[in-house]
């Protein structure tokens, strides 16, 4: 009872800052303190902890924590900035990428068709290749997911990309998403729904990816360009996805007749010079100006620009979407089955919000639902979550060059960045990741990283392995630093049993000397655990 | 009772207790599992035209629908044209490879095909077909998981296989389906100092936890172990078949590498992406065509190097649903209906185009835009699960699915 009524008051200190959202409905907020409880938010709001980080947020308290990772701009993240610098393409613009790194010509092709797949991962593509930007990106994101101070904030971005997934092997998506994610994404991951998809809707990467740069009233004949005279028409690509994947949901009321009105709602919204600065504009002369009915809204006839305003104004404050996007937030952060009751409070947040994603995260993290006992450790990580956190979990650091051969680790494990095909991104459920070969790979990866096979990965064990003449204190520290007491008894039993091994426990030569333990080996084992794959 | 497939099993474990397996016993193993009939399963995600794949050129409406994309007709030995099945359909011209398989009646096709449900959602439609229950998206399990489960006790790691990065929704469940990408790759690879590793990974998933990470565990374990001695990966294709180095050609190379090691495999499943074909779909040559000639050319690969082996073995292709009949402003096809699917292998009698045409008159289309589906998937994939691998009610693996008349297009 004493515990509960301390977390009251701790969260009621916490929701105290000024302007804040509060949950509109639902029991008062109930956050713990304890140990795990800390472990728990540094596993589900950030990408696991680094040894010293549950002593860290201890001390400045778990409210305060995470109040910071809600604003991640007063967050001094210069080292991971600077080490950021090594990616040139990062801070691009869509003409200066395409410029530098510019479609290798016909024959450069014929000459170079048959690179493998394995040969481009063995090596960053070449510093001239449009391949080359994607690479980068992939660095970048397991180099902020490591290293930045900002944790929450790349969940978020990860959230969003996967959210709004435009998938970069297709046409021109490479030269674009580089500004998508910095520009679009990354700047409103804690803002607000309705900027996102605004955002999304007018970006070239999405405007691409999903066709919708091309659809036009019906017998529109283009008049310049390389296709002057052919004559184009309605593609309803990205209206079904806009619905069914952004924001109502599958289920959300809307039908096939509903998809065609919302594509010729959006009919002339394009990229102007797409080979070049790639803006998004609108074009009247593409626009179907008929009337349109969707939803139960009618768009008069001679609408031009606002009609696509219109839907996605009608679309942003949809019950529907607010549900959708509230039950892909509990998934994320609390269980692959959500709680329907926490959902109902998440979406009530989003319409009580205009869909503040910050206020939506605070209901999420005040609920009892997310301390709730099935709710530890219920999540299996992603494979960008994994490898991240093993990084994290050994002290490790790492620079852009460790960024690429990370990315490579998370494609074998099935999760390409940026390489997601379906406009559904990844998906956010344990069965998807959990097979026998993600499991090679996985228990491959943790091979690799504690033999430092990984070059531009740096470890540190030497808070780990302070006695190595002393194994079972030594694994006790290991258990401590990587699982935080959650070892299973027979996990723990199994790695006992481990340390007779005369790989792990190593004689010295003439058999007198202390033994010294092989604490990498040993880490391995417990990075390949059954239980450091779940967060 | 002790079981056979627990008896293999202790014998598999007997097995890596030494250092180096006998390999008469590791044959032993594999016989009792030799020459078992296989079903392989291809999808092609993100809904193939099943009207450019296998060409209505009979029908007079499919022409004028599209204007830029139609295949050409087949006719005076034109070879890039669409290559004639039976004076009413044709193959796409880079299907061309598989046309010895049609002549030689191993090849079938079942043409408007697809699911009862309206969806065009792309999740949606390939959640019903790998579900097996078209409408209904809380199905626990896939319906290949299901037919692995109705036959009799489970003798091999290897007996339902997705060559790919993640386990697909049809082999989810309890059949102990197991995904992989490579044969080469799949293994603890730990230097010879470090096997230590590869033991300790193993106690770890040994225990006797039952959840999804555990029981994975101890299925990739075992079934490391019989690949080893089974040496698959060192199988070269026979009968000079050549693979393209696509994912699909690599995929199809090392189910066979998988048949041939007879290892115990009865069902393996693979990808074949890239048909949401929306902008610049092309005809007889571009991005379509691209696809297809891939496709065919894997397909027509996997036969080659099997040869007479393919008599035990049907391969079945499926996609969540066709495009629209006609061409949409951008030279591509927007999310339709009915698709074709098409059979291939010794069981298969081919040379046909089995199924109803409902036509391509406007007021013969489904919401008068799509070809309509008079094929329900799941009669063909009950035909073909309870055909080849023996299941006696196959109607069974697809509840709330009463069944229908046979097609007849697996003796």
């Amino acid at each position: 009872m004493k515990r509960g009524l301390a977390a009251i008051v701790l969260a009621a200190l916490f929701a105290a800052p000024a302007g804040d959202v509060r949950p509109a409905l639902g029991a008062p907020p109930a956050m713990p303190s304890d140990e795990a409880a800390i472990v728990h938010a540094l596993s589900r709001l950030g990408f696991g902890p680094r040894p010293g980080d549950v002593e860290r947020v201890k001390s400045i308290g778990l409210p305060a924590w995470i109040d910071r990772q809600m604003d991640p701009r007063r967050l001094d993240d210069r080292a991971t900035e600077q080490a950021l610098t090594a990616l040139p393409t990062l801070t691009m613009s869509i003409a200066e990428l395409q410029t530098k790194y510019p479609r290798p010509k016909a024959q450069e092709k014929a000459a170079d068709p048959q690179m493998a797949p394995r040969a481009l991962y063995d090596r960053p593509p070449p510093d001239n290749r449009p391949a080359r930007i994607v690479a980068e990106m992939q660095a970048a994101r397991l180099v902020r997911a490591i290293e930045s101070e900002r944790q929450l904030e790349e969940i978020m971005v990860d959230f969003w990309f996967n959210h709004f997934n435009v998938h970069a092997a297709k046409g021109e998506v490479k030269w674009y998403v580089t500004s998508y994610e910095r520009d679009v994404i990354r700047p409103n991951a804690l803002g607000r729904f309705g900027d996102l998809l605004r955002g999304t809707a007018t970006h070239p990467a999405m405007l691409f990816y999903l066709d919708n740069w091309l659809s036009t009233r019906p017998d529109f004949t283009l008049r310049f360009g390389r296709n002057r005279g052919k004559r184009a028409g309605l593609n309803e690509n990205y209206a079904r996805e806009l619905m069914e994947l952004h924001t109502l949901g599958v289920d959300g009321g809307y039908t096939q007749q509903d998809v065609t009105e919302v594509a010729r709602a959006f009919t002339g919204w394009t990229i102007d010079r797409p080979r070049d600065t790639a803006r998004f504009v609108f074009r009247p002369a593409m626009h179907d100006r008929g009337e349109k009915r969707i939803l139960g809204m009618q768009l008069p006839a001679g609408g031009g620009l606002s009609d696509g305003e219109r839907v996605l104004g009608l679309l942003i404050h949809h019950p529907s979407t607010a549900r959708f996007i509230a039950t892909k937030l509990v998934r994320r952060f609390v269980a692959d089955d959500p709680p329907p009751t926490l959902v109902d409070r998440v979406a009530a947040t989003f319409l009580a919000t205009d869909g503040d994603i910050r206020a939506m995260l605070r209901t999420i993290v005040t609920s009892p639902e997310f301390w709730a006992p099935e709710a530890r450790h219920a999540k299996i990580k992603k494979p960008f979550e994994y490898v991240a956190s093993a990084v994290r979990a050994v002290g490790g650091h790492v620079d852009a060059r460790a960024g690429f051969l990370l990315a490579r680790s998370v494609a074998e494990m099935g999760e390409g960045l940026y390489g997601a095909q379906p406009p559904t991104g990844w998906p956010d459920r344990g069965e998807a990741w959990v097979n026998a070969g993600a499991l090679l790979a996985r228990l491959n990866f943790a091979l690799a990283l504690t033999q430092r096979r990984l070059p531009g990965v740096t470890l540190d064990f030497s808070p780990i392995a302070v006695d190595r003449a002393a194994p079972e204190a030594t694994l006790d520290r290991l258990l401590l630093s990587l699982l935080h007491g959650e070892a299973s008894d027979q996990t723990r039993s199994v790695l006992t049993a481990q340390l007779a091994s005369p790989e792990i426990r190593r004689q010295t030569s003439d058999d007198r000397g202390p033994a010294d333990t092989d604490v990498e080996k040993l880490a391995a084992l417990v990075i390949g655990s059954p239980e450091f794959q779940r967060r | 009772m002790l079981t056979r497939r627990a008896l293999l099993k202790a014998g598999a474990c007997a097995l890596v207790a030494v250092a180096a397996p006998p390999r008469f016993l590791a044959r032993a193993a594999n016989a009792a599992d030799a020459r078992r009939k296989v079903l392989v399963a291809v999808f092609q995600r993100g809904a193939v035209d099943g009207l450019s794949m296998v060409v209505p050129y009979g029908d007079r409406d499919y022409a004028a629908a599209r204007a830029s994309i139609a295949i050409r007709p087949p006719g005076g030995g034109d070879a890039d044209a669409a290559q004639d099945l039976d004076g009413f359909f044709a193959l796409h011209p880079a299907l061309e490879p598989l046309m010895p398989m049609w002549r030689t009646r191993a090849l079938a096709v079942v043409h408007a095909c697809g699911s009862p449900d309206r969806t065009r959602s792309h999740f949606d439609a390939q959640d019903y077909m790998e579900s097996g229950t078209p409408g209904v998206k809380s199905t626990p399990d896939g319906w290949l998981a299901r037919a692995v489960g109705t036959r009799a006790a489970p003798s091999s790691p290897f007996r339902a296989v997705a060559l790919g990065p993640t386990l697909p929704r049809i082999l989810r469940g309890d059949a102990g389906a197991i995904s992989l990408t490579s044969l080469e790759r799949f293994d603890v690879r730990a230097s010879a100092e470090a096997a230590v590793a590869r033991k300790g990974f193993e106690s770890l998933y040994e225990q006797s936890v039952q959840d999804l990470l555990h029981g994975t565990g101890r299925e990739t374990f075992e079934a490391v172990r019989m690949l080893k001695s089974a040496n698959a990966a060192r199988l070269a294709p026979e009968n000079n078949a050549e693979y393209p180095r696509s994912r699909l050609g690599q995929s199809l190379r090392q189910i066979a590498q998988l048949i041939r090691s007879d290892v115990g495999l009865e069902i393996a499943f693979t990808d074949a992406e890239g048909w949401d074909t929306h902008v610049g779909q092309g005809a007889e040559q571009g991005q379509l065509a691209n696809r297809l000639r891939d496709f065919g050319a894997s397909l027509a690969a996997f036969v080659q190097d099997l040869g007479d082996r393919m008599g035990d073995v049907v391969i079945l292709t499926m996609s969540e649903f066709g495009r629209t009949v006609a061409e949409n402003g951008n030279r591509g096809t927007d999310h339709g209906h009915a698709t074709a699917m098409l059979l291939l292998g010794g069981g298969v009698r081919g040379g046909k185009v089995y199924g109803r045409w409902p036509g391509l008159a406007r007021e013969r289309l489904y919401e008068g835009r799509d070809l309509a589906v008079t094929t329900d998937f799941r009669a063909l994939f009950a035909e073909v699960a309870g055909r080849q691998l023996g299941i006696a009610r196959p109607a069974t693996l697809f509840p709330g699915w009463t069944g229908a008349p046979a097609l007849g297009v697996v003796g």
